[in-house]
């Protein structure tokens, strides 16, 4: 079945408690390759049938309305994954 | 007639029983509402109360602010009913985008459970009016997503409209812009905030105060506040 990919991610000029603290956590351990990192969240909507332009439409507004919340996050991704 | 003050309990609510508790106490009657109800039941005032909602999955507040009964809630806010969230409560409120901006995990990532002091920035809400304008006061706080955020022109336009109704003095404790503690709505009529007011409404359970161990009861000030909005409003 056809799956809806959506990425969420905290806002770039906001700051990320979670993703701050695994940065500090990969330096301690001497991974210093990283210099940031930033957690977000993806969500994977299961669709029955075909994925036509009516059902991303709607994908597109819960990933605005509900998936994420536009004061605090972005959606930075949908995609279809077969 | 005495006034009815509801209280909403949702799945993973753990603070309605005290939000009625503390209603008795300031004279109102409490009324137990149901998330999954569509029926606000003729109270005069509601309470969000403090929780866990749905676990805190998805954002904290969020999967509850889609609630039936948030439906009533929302009329009943835009109609001008005093309408308190608390903590959960509050985050259910800016979820439900009847209070500007966002809540996230604490900047330094722990569970913060102490009692706070904080300034009333607005007396003249539905929740605040009892209390002096600038007064201190300490109630206590307790959770892990308080981080109050907004973009930098909802933050300069909540301030500028004095939409801030209370502040954190000494230390802030979660990272919240501005050191904003609670949020009022241009109308005055819907409050919400991190602290829990309800856990200082009797003498015995409060926080420390000069005077006596567990003696602090600056709580009672919402509740009464807002038995006096609804009893001007009935005059």
């Amino acid at each position: 079945m056809p799956t809806i990919v959506v990425d969420v991610m905290p806002k770039a000029e906001l700051l990320d408690p979670q993703g701050k603290a695994v940065a500090g956590a990969l330096a301690r351990i001497g991974e210093s390759a990283f210099s940031a990192v930033r957690i977000g969240k993806r969500f994977e909507l299961t669709v029955d049938g075909e994925v036509d332009d009516t059902v991303l439409a709607q994908a597109r507004t819960i990933a605005d309305e509900v998936l994420s919340n536009s004061v605090i996050e972005d959606v930075v991704g949908i995609e279809v994954v077969e | 007639m005495t006034i009815r003050i509801g209280v909403i309990t949702f799945p993973g609510s753990l603070d309605d029983r005290d939000a009625q508790r503390a209603i008795r106490i300031a004279g109102a009657t409490p009324v137990a509402l149901w998330h999954g109800s569509h029926d606000l039941e003729g109270v005069d005032a509601l309470v969000l109360p403090g929780g866990f909602s749905y676990g805190d999955y998805l954002r904290s507040g969020a999967i509850a602010a889609l609630s039936p009964i948030m439906a009533e809630v929302k009329d009943a806010a835009a109609a001008g009913m005093p309408v308190l969230g608390i903590c959960n409560g509050f985050q259910m409120l800016v979820e439900a985008h009847l209070l500007p901006g966002g809540l996230i995990r604490n900047a330094n990532q722990q569970f913060i459970r102490r009692d706070q002091r904080l300034r009333v920035e607005n007396a003249a809400t539905a929740w605040t009016s009892e209390f002096a304008q600038g007064q201190e006061i300490v109630i206590p706080l307790k959770n892990g997503e308080g981080g109050y955020i907004a973009d930098a022109a909802s933050l300069a336009r909540i301030e500028g409209e004095g939409l801030v109704a209370f502040r954190y003095l000494g230390v802030n404790p979660n990272g919240s812009l501005n050191d904003i503690a609670g949020l009022t709505n241009e109308r005055g009529n819907v409050v919400g905030l991190m602290p829990h007011p309800e856990h200082a409404t009797e003498p015995g359970f409060g926080p420390d105060t000069a005077a006596a161990m567990r003696s602090g009861v600056d709580g009672q000030s919402f509740f009464a506040s807002a038995i006096a909005a609804v009893a001007a409003v009935a005059a």
